[in-house]
């Protein structure tokens, strides 16, 4: 190469061809930028959507999302009030938080320029304080890309036409691969928690069978539910219905999570072995309860835990109360329940069976003995139709019919069965009749939608081929010449929109009468108390409102060393509410107990 | 007479080493007797970061391992977990990737153009490459959602699918690309004060190369054929019809002519991937991320990135967090022990020219 080269000094100088285009590089003071519909800017959050769930706070590895409580946000139920505000100094735009939000109420919008000297201007509100973004605009997370998983494993049952055969458990459980996959996709957000009445400890038990330590999660559950076996088949499970995933998919199968867990214990010895319960010394205290229900158990297993010495008077020959007698064993078997009541006993817990407060024992005795009581005495009765014919041979109550059946008797019912009502003792009713061969239909004033069963098992009544007839009122029964059920006849109704904003009330339409052939009739409408146990001095004492105890939040009666819970109680009556009362009502006896000592020392 | 050293200090500010650290040379008139590098400017603990992040936030953290090119990190960091973990990948995701690889190829290179010619001086050049690469940071903003740091390749496929007509903006873009790379031939190679600076200079032999663990162009510029891509093919560069150029002279110049014919060859991958885009999935979901355990292991990946080999080795107790993970980029080899020993001999002014044709990245030292 020469020193002068000719090619290499000109060729350089052809960039001058350049000289006068338009530039590509546009000076940042003029930048208009319109970003790309993907792009990661500042974030929005649709504050009606959100849920508060703080899932992108808890993926934000930047830890540059908190969750705070906004003025005009209220927690409601599946709400926890709370919504994400971002540290945009520390954001680093991976959009992680949009990709596991459950609602998809978080996006990225396209603004990406912010220039301000105050550090705080820097935390955002997103949703409350998007200068130009009130929709989703750009990078956001459809159900499709979101990282979160929709499907629910599917649980396995028996098939609707083998089922109405035996008594035999309709839902099989999950086995272990089913289970760590189903709880594994659960974001541990603890939505549920809130709103189980109990509030057990949800997601710490479900992180424990995702791990594979089903022990721990039977440790974990046992905290505050001594009877989680029952509850993993029967609960009402509110806590599904306000599962983030749910917004969008399946809610987390919460219910049948435990159930597994519960089903590793096989016998109560080994629940014992695996709970490993530690038991205070005696401490001389007594405790009375009165009748052995999810709530008397309840308070009777944790109070005995705390060094108390409990006697529960039951009036039956076996201890569950409602879900011992009211519930079908193809729900729940009775070797599940007496497994869990074992091992209740088991830890020093003494049921008196076959002992009737107010007949084999008066309620005041007891009040005399023990150092404070609890009633846990459900709601045994259920109301009547109402209408004529309803003493005819064959028509009963489906709580009694359950109730029969449950102790092993045989009811007459005929091959025509017509079970009035929309509630879970109407399903159970009915599909206990398919069960022994009768067709059943179900008559409900309202429409299906409003039914209060759970919707799993309006569908497996529907599976085992039980009709419903919605929005009928059933205005009389008719007799053959025997006394029999002949028919039940019944008005069509129409659905009128409440003016106070309830739910649509039916509203029978004139002459629409209709006959429906049958050879028994259950009543399932509703159920109350029956406090004829009571003695007129602690009737005075204890006050009952609308046939329910009226209780503290402490669940104390008027009556300072009488406590009660239960259906009884709370207007859910629902097994988990029971054990929940239970549960407050030990603590309250023990605080109040343990004080008194105190005193006395 | 032996004249006495001086003692200079380039860095850790100083816009002719490519990041934050420091070489100390010793010169004797403008030669230098004696290097040494200093880092320590940017830690920033990544690796230790990762173990206390599950095993998909891990990933949001790749891309600062080197920013003009981050993808190869993504890319590695996919694989090895894939790997560890058994996932299979969706045919159209490796397209996808490859894709996303190779446009990040070209985008690193035509930073390089800028960076290899402001260390000589020649400012015009810089400001067209960088201008160009703009074009190629646009079509990852509409790909991706970010211009510089992707987050893209993450385990089990891409994040996005391909948005509607990307491929043909690609291609538009490639022609553009295509048609520019003349004008930086006749700005840059055929420039005699860029061949008169960098003939000759920095010359790393190639029995040395093999001795310094010199990895990438560096190497090919030094004569071995070496590329990982073909060496042992990931995703579907074994499909792909392209070739590894290789230079013997050892210099800046040869490294610099390996780097030309190597942003061909990527717009060459380009328009294949965009012709064999096969359609279906994009992603093989994994499962919630809160919960995903990876099951007990180690597994090592490796990507052929433009500073040469990255790879990625992580290893798991089986829990929803990495046990540990380990980054060895190519910088390492590059920026310390071969720098020391190859500034030595050399101009005091050919400093940076010699550490940018290295490709040093200094984060990727420090992390």
């Amino acid at each position: 190469m020469s020193f002068f080269d000719l090619e290499g000094t000109l060729k350089p100088l052809t960039a001058l061809k350049q000289f006068g285009k338009k530039p590509h590089t546009i000076p940042f003071a003029n930048l208009k930028h319109e970003a790309a519909d993907r792009y990661r800017g500042f974030h929005y959050n649709d504050l009606d959507e959100c849920i508060g769930c703080g899932n992108c706070s808890t993926i934000c590895q930047n830890e540059a999302i908190d969750m705070i409580n906004l003025e005009g946000v209220e927690g409601t139920k599946g709400d926890s009030g709370l919504r994400p505000r971002v540290d945009n100094g520390r954001c680093c735009w991976c959009a992680l938080c949009v990709e596991v939000c459950p609602t998809g109420s978080l996006s990225l919008t396209k603004d990406y320029l912010y220039v301000s000297e105050d550090p705080d201007s820097f935390l955002w509100t997103p949703g409350k304080d998007n200068p130009n973004g009130n929709e989703h605009i750009s990078f956001h997370s459809t159900k499709e890309v979101s990282l979160n998983v929709y499907d629910r494993v599917p649980m396995r049952e028996l098939e609707g036409s083998e089922r109405v055969k035996s008594f035999a458990e309709v839902v099989l459980g999950y086995n272990e691969a089913e289970a760590r996959a189903e709880a594994s996709r659960c974001l541990s957000c603890g939505i549920c928690t809130e709103v189980c009445p109990d509030h057990m400890h949800i997601p710490e038990y479900i992180n424990a069978i995702a791990a594979g330590n089903d022990a721990d999660s039977l440790r974990i559950i046992y905290d505050n539910n001594p009877l989680p076996e029952m509850c993993g088949k029967v609960c009402t499970r509110r806590c599904e219905d306000v599962c983030a995933i749910a917004h969008r998919g399946d809610p987390i199968a919460i219910r049948w999570l435990k159930r597994y867990a519960t089903e590793t214990a096989v016998s109560s010895e080994i629940t014992h072995e695996i709970v490993n319960p530690e038991i205070r010394e005696p401490n001389g205290k007594t405790v009375g309860i009165v009748g052995a229900g999810p709530s008397g158990l309840t308070a009777a297993y944790y109070l005995a835990l705390r060094g108390y010495d409990v006697t529960i008077y039951e009036a039956n020959a076996k201890a569950g109360g409602a879900t011992m007698y009211g519930i079908p064993k193809y729900r729940l078997p009775i070797e599940s329940l007496d497994k869990q009541i074992e091992y209740i006993q088991s830890i020093g817990v003494k049921i008196k069976f076959n002992t009737k407060v107010g007949k084999d024992i008066s309620f005041k005795e007891i009040y005399d003995k023990f150092d404070a009581v609890f009633m846990g005495v459900g709601f045994p009765k259920a109301w009547s139709l109402g209408i004529d014919g309803e003493d005819a041979k064959g028509s009963m109550k489906a709580v009694d019919y359950l109730y029969m059946i449950n102790s092993g008797e045989r009811v007459e019912i005929g091959d025509k069965v017509v079970v009035v009502g929309g509630g879970n003792v109407a399903i159970d009713a009915a599909r206990v009749s398919r069960r022994f061969g009768a067709d059943v239909t179900i008559l409900y004033r309202r429409r299906v939608q409003d039914m209060p069963a759970d919707w799993e098992e309006i569908e497996g009544a529907e599976d085992e081929g039980v009709k419903i007839i919605p929005q009928g009122i059933p205005v009389a029964i008719h007799k053959d010449d025997n006394g029999r059920v002949k028919s039940i006849e019944y008005l069509k109704a129409k659905m009128v929109p409440d003016d106070k904003g309830g739910r649509p009330r039916p509203v029978a339409i004139e002459g629409s009468n209709t006959i429906l052939e049958a050879t028994s009739v259950m009543a399932a409408i509703g159920q109350m108390g029956d406090y004829s146990f009571l003695e007129e001095e602690f009737l005075e004492r204890i006050k009952i409102e609308r046939g329910r105890f009226v209780v503290n939040e402490q669940q104390q009666t008027g009556d300072p060393k009488v406590f009660a819970g239960g259906d009884a109680v709370n207007r859910t009556a629902d097994a988990i509410s029971a054990i929940a009362d239970g549960f407050r009502a030990c603590k309250a006896i023990d605080k109040m107990l343990s004080v008194k000592k105190e005193k006395k020392d | 007479m032996r004249e006495k050293a001086t003692t200079l200090y380039i860095g850790p500010q100083h816009p002719g080493i490519t990041g934050n650290m420091m070489v100390k040379v010793q010169i004797e008139g403008d030669t230098i007797v004696k290097a040494r590098t200093e880092v320590g400017y940017l830690h920033r603990a990544f690796e230790k970061l990762q173990e206390r992040r599950n095993w998909l936030q891990s990933f949001t953290l790749l891309c600062r391992f080197c920013v003009p090119e981050p993808d190869p990190v993504e890319e590695s960091y996919a694989r090895a977990v894939e790997l560890l973990e058994g996932r299979e990948v969706p045919e159209r995701a490796k397209y996808i990737r490859v894709l996303v690889l190779e446009l990040a190829r070209m985008a690193s290179y035509m930073l390089w153009y800028g960076g290899q010619n402001g260390s000589l001086g020649l400012y015009t050049m810089g400001q067209w490459s960088v201008g160009d690469r703009n074009y190629i940071l646009d079509l990852f903003e509409e790909l991706t959602g970010g211009r510089i740091y992707h987050m893209y390749i993450w385990p089990g496929g891409v994040r996005r699918d391909l948005p509607e007509g990307f491929e043909s903006k690609v291609l538009k873009t490639m022609d553009y690309l295509e048609k520019r790379l003349k004008d930086y031939d006749d700005l840059m190679f055929s420039n005699t004060i860029f061949q008169k600076r960098t003939q000759g200079v920095g010359v790393i032999p190639k029995e040395k190369a093999v001795e310094w663990g010199v990895v990438g162009p560096v190497l090919r510029g030094s004569g071995i054929h070496s590329d990982i891509r073909i060496d042992d093919p990931y995703e579907v560069y074994d499909k792909l019809d392209f070739i590894v150029p290789t230079e013997e002279g050892g210099d800046i110049w040869s490294r610099a002519l390996v780097r030309r014919q190597e942003i061909r060859q990527s717009i060459r991958i380009i328009r294949q991937v965009i012709d064999k885009m096969p359609s279906g999935e994009y992603y093989n979901r994994i499962p919630n991320p809160h919960k995903w355990a990876l099951p007990k292991g180690d597994a090592y990946a490796r990507t052929e990135a433009t500073r040469g080999e990255v790879g990625m080795y992580i290893v798991s107790d089986g829990s929803t967090h990495p046990r540990r993970t380990h980054f060895r980029g190519a910088a390492y080899a590059h920026g310390i022990t071969l720098l020391e020993d190859l500034l030595v001999g050399e101009n005091v002014a050919d400093i940076s020219a010699i550490m940018n044709s290295l490709g040093t990245c200094p984060p990727e030292i420090e992390r």
